[in-house]
């Protein structure tokens, strides 16, 4: 059985996990495509036009799985942290009703729903269900999970401080690998969800581009779960997006480090929580005297206009510094 | 203490009473205008949702008119309506303001919390006086929702154009002055009488229109251009899915909605924050009711509405009843909309004649 795997959103984060998964099951994997201008294209034209880039592009990639897989899985990811009261946005949670109201003439979908808050009963239900789709038994499917999810920590435990999956992974390791162009490289911490960081096409290659100016850049994903829950002490209420928290604690935590040049704030044109989330960061930065500067993404997006953005702003950090 | 609070629908006559009752001061919070829109736009982030822009303005209006707290509704999530007062705090103080926010979180998960905060507005009343000012209170919510749906049945029948609307701000005065629970009783027995008195032209036959959507857009009418008023102007019986007491008891310590959740299950089953799940549950009621249309509203970019606005493209097709949804902003104007709405009457007015045969 073949199961397709959109690349992006929750695949950024969680595709160890989703591998694990599926692997131990015995069914074959395959991943959609790289984000290209022909995946956002389909997914402009399929997905509500009211929707953000991320959500576009979810449609795209499925678009893009549509004849390559018996099943195209997309997780109803509700809860996967130790804090009770967090999930995803509300898109996360209605996503595979979105694309069953919106898609035609697709593969079967599998949408697994992942919520470790449920009580067992209520998970060795979902379990039954998605055992007999996949034809194993529950308790195998069950056991693949807890592997999974051993998987996935392990692999969290191993990256902590460095870096996240594939490409991002390999991203990330040209981070620690690249030779810094001056001995004493700006500091920039560079904040947003996983799914716009890590996909190249979407961001506009924004951290490469970064990083061939020299700079060194900081990313949620380096710091590690300890700072990030001491950092949660900062807000008088936790958001109650699991991505959303990630970038605030990570972006108060490199800013009370106090070795921080700059902020960056990547976001996407019409993300609900960042309009909270890019508030916090600025009024955050602004307290502590460190620039700020919110690069926000859509289907225009152009290399050219990033890039000038990013000159301007590394520009001007190093006359700061200088001037200092 | 001056205290003032959002201003949602006719609400503000209620919450002004029970802050009085509690021996504070209330400071009005006006209907939302276009500068109120102006003022929280400038300064709120630039997605945040037309609520939380409409809520700063006011929070900004009463400010100026000297409020020292703000009492505010907090929220469990995932919609982002649940963390607007941590950041509406956040950019007030950092305009230079000193406001203290005591935001009411839902109670039943967290009641500790919910007492203590209750007891920062009580404090310096006995039981029995808080007792009676928070029943008192919900009867004049009742009696004014009661009110107020009532006008949307008349005006479309109205024989004298603007009538019911004059009335129903008669009335609104005359409940505004009910102080005691028998006074409210009483007054709703003048305003249903003044109602009828209204001549009507029963012959009719009105479209029937459900709306649905965002709370605050859905109850508040600055925000969404009086789109209940308009379309009963138009002669059209618009009907809301939500009133501010039925919101109240789902977000407190009752359950009522498990049947409109359960209507949206085959499409949504899953609550997706907000009022996202519950739109689509009332288009699956309102079709098998055999009403003509249903309205979405919505603020831009509102998270659980455009799960819901992508489902129901679905939701409309499978059941044949026309869909109208409505994004509001700042940039938003009244004409754009009113050309819009009377395009959705002129269509469901088409369709029932289709539907009774008669050619077009």
């Amino acid at each position: 059985m073949k199961i397709g795997i959109p690349r992006t959103l929750t695949y950024y984060a969680y595709y160890p996990l989703w591998e694990s998964f599926f692997k131990e099951l015995g069914c074959d994997i395959v991943v959609s495509d790289k984000t290209s201008k022909v995946i956002l294209d389909d997914g402009v034209q399929y997905a509500v036009n009211d929707a953000c880039i991320p959500i576009k592009l979810f449609h795209g990639h499925v678009h893009n799985l549509k004849n390559k897989a018996d099943y195209i899985f997309v997780p109803r990811l509700m809860n996967y942290t130790e804090e009770k009261t967090v999930t995803y946005c509300p898109k996360f949670l209605g996503l595979a009703d979105m694309i069953r109201a919106s898609m035609d003439a697709l593969p079967p979908l599998l949408d697994i729903k992942i919520d470790m808050r449920e009580k067992r009963k209520y998970r060795r239900e979902e379990f039954e269900r998605v055992a007999a789709l996949l034809k194993t038994s529950p308790r195998k499917a069950m056991l693949a999970f807890q592997k999974a999810r051993l998987h996935l920590s392990r692999y969290n435990t191993m990256l902590s401080g460095k870096l996240s999956p594939d490409e991002a992974l390999k991203l990330l390791l040209d981070i620690h690998d690249l030779p810094a162009a001056s001995s004493d490289p700006l500091s920039l911490a560079v904040v947003g969800y996983p799914y716009l960081l890590y996909d190249e096409f979407i961001s506009a290659g924004l951290i490469k581009k970064l990083l061939d100016m020299g700079v060194r850049v900081l990313t949620p994903e380096m710091v590690p779960p300890r700072e990030l829950n001491k950092a949660a002490k900062a807000l008088p209420k936790d958001l109650f997006w699991t991505f959303s928290n990630q970038v605030v604690r990570s972006s108060i935590y490199y800013l009370q480090s106090g070795s921080l040049d700059g902020i960056i704030h990547v976001t996407a044109f019409g993300c609900g929580p960042d309009s909270m989330v890019d508030k916090l960061i600025e009024l955050e930065a602004k307290q502590r005297a460190v620039p700020f500067i919110c690069v926000s993404l859509d289907e225009h997006t152009g290399e050219a206009g990033v890039l000038t953005r990013l000159e301007a702003f590394v520009d001007m950090l190093e006359f700061r510094r200088d001037r200092k | 203490m001056k205290i003032t609070f959002p201003h949602m629908g006719t609400s503000p006559i209620a919450f002004r009473m029970l802050i009085e009752k509690l021996g504070h001061q209330a400071v009005m919070p006006k209907r939302p205008s276009e500068k109120t829109l102006s003022l929280g736009s400038h300064y709120a982030p630039e997605f945040a949702c037309l609520p939380f822009k409409i809520l700063l303005g006011t929070y900004l209006e009463a400010l100026e008119e000297g409020a020292e707290m703000v009492i505010t509704s907090g929220g469990l999530g995932p919609c982002r309506a649940g963390y607007y007062a941590v950041l509406h705090d956040k950019i007030l103080k950092d305009l230079g303001y000193h406001i203290d926010f005591v935001v009411l979180e839902p109670p039943q998960k967290r009641a500790v919390d919910f007492l203590k905060k209750l007891k920062k507005i009580t404090s310096g009343n006995s039981m029995s006086v808080v007792w009676e000012a928070l029943s008192t209170t919900w009867t004049k919510i009742k009696v004014l929702d009661e009110i107020e749906s009532m006008t949307y049945e008349i005006r479309p029948f109205e024989v004298n154009k603007n009538e019911t609307t004059k009335i129903f701000e008669e009335c609104l005065k005359i409940i505004d002055a009910a102080w005691t629970k028998e006074q409210i009783l009483s007054s709703k027995g003048k305003c249903l009488e003044l109602l009828n008195s209204i001549p009507v032209d029963a012959a009719r036959n009105p479209l029937k229109v459900g709306i649905i959507g965002e709370i605050y857009v859905v109850l508040e009418p600055a925000a969404n251009f009086d789109i209940q008023r308009v379309l009963g102007e138009m002669g059209v019986i618009a009907r809301r899915s939500i009133y501010l007491l039925d919101w109240t008891k789902d977000n407190t310590f009752f359950k009522g909605e498990e049947h409109i959740k359960h209507a949206a299950k085959p499409y949504l089953n899953q609550m997706v924050g907000g009022h996202g799940t519950l739109s689509v549950g009332n288009t699956v009621l309102y079709s098998r009711e055999g009403y003509d249309g249903v309205i979405q509203l919505a603020p831009f970019a509102c998270i659980p509405e455009i799960v819901s606005k992508s489902i129901l493209n679905k939701v409309t097709k499978d059941l044949d009843i026309p869909l109208l949804t409505l994004f509001l902003d700042e940039q938003t104007g009244k004409a754009g909309i009113n050309t819009r709405l009377e395009a959705f009457v002129d269509l469901m007015y088409s369709k029932r004649r289709l539907k009774q045969g008669v050619v077009v």
